[in-house]
């Protein structure tokens, strides 16, 4: 039997993807875009969602992660389109997988560095310790002047994937949907597998997983690191989306959004990451044609959603969570 | 380098230690005795600021600015604590950051739909305008030292309103435990938000001192805010002197920091890189301070 | 005599000036039941605490199969086999019964560490985890979420949990408690059963399954084992009826 959430989660992928084939029928690139920064929002946020959603893990830096990936996109594709060496005289690249990796290894060693220190602690010293750390990596992005420093670094021509025209907006959409999908599928695996099960008798009773012999530290590291993975990967795709990447992905304002696309979406949800994004971008561009205040707005009906709505679109559209 | 010099620097990170501890202490009171983490924080100290700025402008004086920011940053304390922040005090610390991360947003563009996009300009006060010559010859801003002082004094007096008066017992039963004082006959409600009204003050009068520094602006208040949470994280959540400490060290190492670093790397590399490296690496010298230490006191160096 | 499967010797804990375990020494044979009681605040909890390892003691030794696990953590310990149910029951409460006993039987496999094949089809999972709860009398209420079920059912789950570890020992934390006559009567017999398989240490309030269950007994006040015996002996004991018996009936 296909469940409710089920056929919700199936309707909204297929609504993001034939919204970007409408919008590319009519020659609305705009609207292309829209559907591309949805599908890239939703994929840092899903790598979020492994942390917070499946571990109970409130990180907030994540746009450290972010950024890292963001970063190795612009700094490997910059390279090669100088041509000149980075450092220890590797050579840049344009190859989106090549590239996706990087930034996966980079946030991994990040992720080990900063979750071996701030998972040891718990609750509120987590969430500002996370911040912390996210916020010297900003720092330093900002003050490192070698790529761009505060004002950051351009991608002349976006990176290129392997028998796909990425200048093309509907190319590229469909790159990073495929990506969104595969985050998504990665989670629903790993949830679950018994990492996933021992993740989350972790988040619901850390001292009854030590009692029955799961040692809660190592299965909250690798779920973060895993997580910090995931949103690399979504800010390499963002960085070549915008063909542009700067130390405000990085931001606390950033890590603050990503927590805001799961919580409106619906926490516990694979496909929550997804709609919130969705809602998110949809707030962002409807609200900011109406009113330059949307800001003001937004935090409304985030306040709204957070006090009285806590099931967000998900919760609305197809119940309550169930849990086997 | 000269001994001047750096006694100028030691007295601007005292100076930022002091602004740092009037944030940290309300949000550590705030987490200490409601248990509940604000991130709305910065806001309070930026209408603080805007607060001073405008009442300053109005009437000249910076004096009733100052009054006015201590007004405006604990009515607005008070109103958000009533409407909002009373409702979070049972939910999870991911609910706080969230909802207190809408009111920064709505705090930040409501600041910007009343005051416009521009940055407003607080003067020193005249009679604090002008250098006071220092022990060795250096000359440092009336203002300036005048700040530490005012710091001083309310650190001082936050000590004595904890330990000898009615509303610190009550503060102090809070921490220890809340059916207490419920048995003492005490309002929690309306004791709550006294504390929340008074830590949203203290934020306001930082915010109003710095403006007088810095321009008045709105997304003020955030660099701060993580800078305190830096301080509360060492000094031990819920400390008040573990708040002080940490504030001046994170004031003194941070403002030192920025100042010797480039010095000492200038001694071992080119001019040009030393700057550069030691310009990064001192922006980020608290954080790693502050990893240094937690991996040796997860709870801070006071924790409660 | 067997070697004990579980040998507390000297074991002291102090929190600031008080005692609360006091030179403690206790052991626990194979096919035993070994009851420890005392009356409220005689530091029952503390000594549990450092039993499963959530507290370090200031100095004595604890030694499980022959083994000195003094300094292992509770994951650890749990995993050489030392089960634990707990004073407050506290499963995992969003998932369902069967889950929660599927989790001890992951952790007691050590494979925690595998992120692709489902569990909810894997058999080495829910074959052992569903005897365990057909042990206990729980198999027909295997898949409602740990909310849903009574108090006395959640005391039943934990035991399952533990069986599910292969427990080579119980600490079972005052599993009486909140259960009615009833369900006190099915437990007792059922937990004389389980002693065969592994001893049980047993700390509860309710004298009449103590003193029908234990083979010994050790009255613990004020941190300190004040007598160790078979039931008859702790009933005559003189210093056992001034200290706790006398007050509390």
């Amino acid at each position: 039997m296909i469940s409710r959430e089920w056929t919700v989660n199936a309707a909204l992928a297929l609504a993001l993807l034939a919204a970007a084939i409408a919008a590319e029928a009519a020659g609305q690139v705009f609207y292309i875009t829209l559907a591309t920064r949805i599908a890239i929002l939703g994929l840092a946020a899903t790598g979020l969602n492994l942390a917070l959603g499946l571990g109970g893990l409130v990180s907030f830096g994540h746009a450290v992660f972010f950024g890292i990936g963001g970063y190795a996109a612009g700094i490997l594709g910059s390279h090669a389109f100088s041509g000149d060496p980075m450092i220890f005289g590797l050579e840049g690249s344009n190859s989106m997988p090549l590239i996706w990796l990087v930034a996966a290894l980079a946030a991994a060693v990040a992720g080990v560095v900063i979750g071996v220190i701030s998972i040891r602690t718990s609750g509120v010293y987590f969430i500002m310790i996370t911040l912390a750390f996210a916020q010297m990596l900003y720092y330093f992005a900002i003050s490192w002047p070698a790529y761009g420093g505060e004002d950051g670094l351009s991608i002349f021509v976006r990176n290129a994937f392997p028998g796909v025209n990425t200048m093309k907006p509907l190319s590229f959409f469909l790159i990073c949907f495929g990506a969104l999908m595969a985050g998504i599928a990665i989670l629903a695996v790993l949830r679950g597998s018994r990492f996933g099960s021992a993740l989350d008798v972790v988040r619901q009773n850390e001292v009854r997983a030590a009692a029955v012999g799961i040692n809660p530290f190592p299965v909250k590291l690798t779920a973060f690191v895993l997580s910090a993975m995931i949103t690399a990967v979504a800010g390499a795709l963002y960085a070549d989306l915008n063909r542009f990447v700067s130390p405000s992905m990085m931001s606390w304002h950033m890590s603050g959004e990503l927590i805001v696309l799961i919580i409106l979406g619906g926490t516990g949800r694979l496909f929550g990451p997804m709609a919130g994004a969705a809602l998110f971008v949809l707030i962002e561009h409807n609200l900011g044609e109406l009113t330059e205040r949307w800001q003001f707005f937004l935090g409304l009906i985030l306040l709204v959603t957070v006090l009285f709505a806590r099931g967000g679109v998900l919760g609305f559209l197809a119940g309550k969570v169930r849990h086997g | 380098m000269t001994a001047a010099l750096a006694i100028e620097q030691l007295l601007n990170g005292l100076q930022l230690g002091v602004m740092l501890f009037l944030m940290a202490a309300g949000l550590t009171l705030i987490f200490g005795v409601m248990g509940l983490i604000n991130l709305a924080h910065g806001s309070l100290y930026m209408v603080g600021a805007f607060a001073c700025a405008a009442v300053a402008s109005l009437t000249g004086s910076f004096w009733l600015g100052l009054i006015a920011s201590l007004a405006a940053a604990a009515a607005a304390g008070a109103i958000i604590e009533v409407l909002v922040i009373r409702r979070l005090y049972s939910r999870d610390h991911l609910d706080q950051v969230l909802a207190t991360f809408a009111l920064i947003l709505m705090f930040s563009e409501g600041t910007r739909w009343v005051f416009g996009s521009f940055p407003l300009y607080l003067n020193i006060p005249s009679s604090l305008q002008g250098a006071v010559s220092l022990p060795g010859g250096a000359q440092y801003p009336a203002y300036r030292l005048a700040v530490i002082a005012a710091g001083g004094l309310i650190a001082l007096g936050l000590a004595a309103l904890i330990t000898r008066t009615r509303l610190g017992i009550r503060i102090r039963a809070g921490e220890n435990d809340r059916e207490m004082i419920g048995a003492l006959g005490v309002d929690i409600r309306t004791l709550y938000t006294v504390v929340f009204a008074l830590g949203a003050a203290l934020a306001g009068f930082a915010g109003a001192l710095v403006g007088a520094l810095q321009s008045v602006q709105v997304g003020m208040g955030e660099p701060v805010l993580i800078l305190a949470f830096v301080v509360i994280v060492i000094g031990g959540i819920g400390s008040i002197k573990g708040a002080f400490l940490a504030a001046l060290l994170v004031g003194v190492v941070d403002t030192m920091g920025r100042f010797l670093l480039p010095h000492l790397l200038a001694t071992v590399l080119p001019p040009s890189e030393a700057g550069t490296i030691g310009g990064s690496a001192s922006s980020m010298l608290i954080y790693i301070m502050m990893a240094f230490i937690l991996a040796f006191r997860p709870r801070g160096l006071f924790a409660a | 005599m067997a070697e004990p499967v579980l040998q507390i010797s000297n074991l002291v804990k102090s929190f600031g000036a008080l005692r609360a375990t006091d030179d403690v020494t206790l052991d626990l044979y194979p096919g035993e039941i070994h009851a420890l009681i005392g009356p409220n605040g005689a530091g029952k909890s503390t000594l549990i605490h450092q039993i499963c390892g959530t507290h370090a003691p200031n100095s004595g030794t604890i030694r499980f199969m022959g083994e000195d696990i003094t300094q292992l953590g509770v994951a650890a310990r749990a995993r050489k086999g030392l089960g634990r149910t707990f004073q407050i029951s506290s499963i995992a409460p969003e998932f369902s019964a069967l889950r929660n006993v599927m989790l001890a039987v992951q952790a007691r496999q050590g494979s925690s560490f595998r992120f692709f094949k489902p569990v909810r089809s894997d058999k080495s999972l829910t074959e052992p985890a569903m005897a365990a709860l057909e042990r206990v009398g729980l198999a027909s209420r295997a898949t409602l979420p740990v909310a849903e079920l009574s108090h006395g059912e959640r005391r039943q789950l934990e035991i399952a949990i533990a069986l599910a570890l292969g427990s080579r020992a119980f600490l079972l934390d005052e599993p009486m408690a909140g259960m009615g006559p009833e369900g006190s009567r099915a437990l007792t017999s059922f937990l004389a059963d389980l002693k065969q398989e592994a001893p049980i240490l047993l700390v509860e309030h309710d004298m009449d399954a103590v003193f029908a269950l234990a083979d010994r007994i050790s009255v613990l006040v004020y941190g300190k084992i004040i007598a160790t015996g078979s039931v008859e002996d702790i009933r005559r004991d003189p210093a056992v009826r001034t200290a706790y018996l006398g007050d509390h009936d």
